[in-house]
């Protein structure tokens, strides 16, 4: 009985993930095919041939795009850290009047769309003269309803005989915040970089809007550039652009989430 | 090792009722200091208000001879220990005990001496790498007085700090901190609700009850005097019974229930009212003997008993109210049996029934203490 149960399980959870994982393998062997192969519907290429990948360097300026997508997802990402955690640090250990009233106003920014605010954004940016700048394109994305929401949330469970014990060993406001406050909260300054690195690297609107041209121009454009650039879209050429896309966000995902898994058993036990 | 004096002090969160009024206290150097209260009873708030983590809101607060109302609690040149430890979880136990040491930006070589003494003191030398929530309860308490001893300030607060202990390791921790104290001679003030904390390890104690002083001093004379019903009830384990009396001033008698009459010395004919409290500690109730009189005793109906190896403690109901007698040894008693009692009148307190002030206080002279020369 017990195994049939097992073996059931088991089927589900392997026919599920084949399911959600068959878009990116078929990505993946696409990347090796040639045009003949892709249109006749194989799913395994003859040869694992690399022409695609090299077509794909030589086509764009990739590695620049690259380079771009990181210094851009890595400043919103520490952008983010920064703003939300000193603003969740505000909201949780500094008592002001009106504090929740604010707390409240800003988190149902939450419910206006990125979109609706993207025009005065484009404005604003504009405006600053920062198109085709990095600062133009992270700006915008550094203060995060959410993340100050998350970290608040974290926050709050910090016992608030933590702060007194601190301030009378005599630690100031902005010692407590950096060496006790951040430090306790490390998974979800974690989980929250994570988000924030994830989400701006799989951004293309907004970097379509503030380049014209090529010099910061991020990854997700280069992908939409090799669709049309050509009548006929070379896909196996796009497929391995998109697996040299996909790289870095699974090493992030993988390297984040050994540390997720330490930081949440570390909270378990107490 | 600083005095601390307390003027007048109030607190009041809505500006309209004191949460605490009129609390008047000096507390001497080197002297420990317990504030004992029930829950709700503005104990912690007092001891938050002189480490300067609440507004005082009336009155003025001196540390050593200095006005320090306005102050923040680094420059009071205290040390405080929480009910929770409040210990920093991502730091190593040495690291904790050094916190407020680097924070103070004392030299590295004098923060290592200084730890490394105080844990040897508290035992805690082979515990100085590891994080809090690897250790125990007992040593986590450890390490938060270790942390408040380390920063070497005159006075110590403490809130609390052996309520999450078990009964043995809080037992064993009491003496612990006493002696500590009592090496290092500092300042003391120690909050708890528990009134065996209180009994044992103060110099003097203070209780307070709704916000206000119901009395300070030695816990012992506080047992044999207490100032009011509250406190009489409050110290001591079981507590002291009571019980509202009627005066005859004919028969000069007070009657207590229908079996029990106390006969009043015509020299004490004035606590004869019409309502007085009367007080007996469990521990004054004797049994009667062939030799008591007859109109002195009288029968209760056994309704509960303890037997705690060598104390008897067991319960009768007079008036409703369930009364506690406590004899040591082993004594074979059962519910519901009839056991013949006496008290002695000396043994009473008595307490006005309006102004709850004491007006008798025991004066027996068996239970009062031997001086030194009893020991040979």
């Amino acid at each position: 009985m017990r195994v049939w149960k097992k073996l059931i399980l088991y089927f589900l959870l392997i026919v599920t993930s084949i399911i959600m994982f068959f878009p990116i393998i078929y990505a993946f062997m696409i990347s090796f095919m040639t045009g003949g192969e892709i249109l006749s519907g194989k799913l395994l290429p003859s040869t694992f041939s690399l022409d695609n990948y090299v077509k794909v360097f030589d086509r764009l300026p990739l590695f620049n795009y690259l380079i771009n997508s990181f210094v851009v997802s890595l400043g919103v990402m520490l952008g983010q850290l920064v703003v939300c955690s000193l603003a969740a640090y505000a909201f949780v250990f500094i008592s002001f009047k009106g504090r929740d009233f604010i707390f409240f106003l800003f988190i149902s920014t939450m419910m206006i769309p990125w979109e609706a605010t993207m025009i005065p954004n484009f404005f604003t940016i504009q405006k600053l003269d920062w198109i085709n700048t990095y600062q133009g394109m992270t700006l915008p994305f550094f203060a995060l309803a959410f993340g100050t929401f998350l970290l608040r949330q974290h926050f709050k469970t910090i016992p608030k005989e933590l702060h007194e014990a601190s301030q009378i060993a005599g630690l100031s406001k902005f010692g407590f915040f950096f060496r006790v406050v951040l430090p306790v909260s490390k998974t979800s300054l974690v989980t929250l970089g994570a988000y924030g690195f994830l989400t701006t690297w799989n951004m293309y609107l907004w970097p379509l809007l503030v380049t014209t041209n090529n010099s910061v121009r991020t990854v997700q454009i280069g992908l939409k550039q090799l669709q049309s650039q050509e009548v006929a879209t070379e896909w196996g050429v796009v497929m391995a652009g998109v697996i040299v896309v996909i790289i870095p966000t699974l090493l992030l995902l993988f390297l984040g989430q050994k540390q997720l898994q330490k930081g949440l058993t570390q909270g378990a036990l107490k | 090792m600083k005095r601390v004096e307390l003027i007048d002090i109030s607190k009041s969160y809505d500006k309209q009722s004191n949460v605490i009024s009129n609390i008047n206290v000096t507390i001497e150097p080197g002297e420990f200091f317990v504030l004992v209260g029930p829950s709700g009873c503005g104990k912690s708030t007092m001891l938050r208000m002189i480490a300067g983590l609440e507004d005082i809101t009336g009155g003025t607060l001196k540390i050593g001879d200095i006005e320090v109302n306005d102050l923040p609690p680094s420059k009071r040149d205290l040390s405080m220990v929480f009910q929770n430890y409040a210990l920093y979880p991502h730091l190593s136990v040495e690291d904790n005990i050094q916190f407020g040491l680097h924070v103070k930006k004392v030299d590295k070589k004098e923060r290592a001496k200084r730890t490394s003494e105080v844990a040897e003191m508290l035992g805690l030398t082979d515990y100085l790498k590891r994080k809090p929530r690897e250790l125990s309860g007992g040593q986590r308490q450890r390490v938060a007085l270790a942390r408040a001893i380390v920063t070497e300030a005159p006075i110590c607060l403490m809130d609390e700090p052996l309520s999450n202990l078990d009964a043995k390791l809080r037992a064993h921790m009491r003496s612990e901190i006493r002696q500590i104290q009592r090496r290092l001679g500092i300042t003391m003030i120690y909050v708890t609700h528990d009134q065996i904390e209180a009994m044992t390890m103060g110099d003097r104690i203070m209780i307070l009850h709704e916000g206000s002083i119901q009395q300070i001093g030695k816990p012992i004379d506080i047992y044999n005097n207490p100032a009011n019903p509250f406190v009489a009830t409050f110290i001591g384990s079981p507590p002291m019974n009571l019980a509202t009396g009627v005066g005859d001033k004919i028969m000069s008698t007070i009657r207590l229930s229908d079996s029990i009459v106390i006969p009043i010395p015509t020299a004490d004919a004035h606590y004869l009212t019409e309502q007085i409290i009367v007080g007996i500690r469990p521990e004054h109730i004797k049994a009667a003997t062939k030799e008591t009189v007859e109109k002195d005793k009288f029968i209760v109906e056994v309704s509960n008993v303890e037997i705690l190896g060598n104390e008897t403690i067991f319960t009768f109901l007079l008036n409703g109210e369930s009364w506690q007698v406590k004899w040591s040894g082993q004594w074979q008693i059962e519910i519901g049996d009839n056991i013949p009692l006496m008290m002695n009148y000396e043994s009473f307190c008595f307490f006005d029934s309006e102004t709850k002030k004491i007006i008798k206080t025991p004066s027996d002279v068996e239970n009062h203490v031997f001086g030194k020369e009893v020991f040979v």
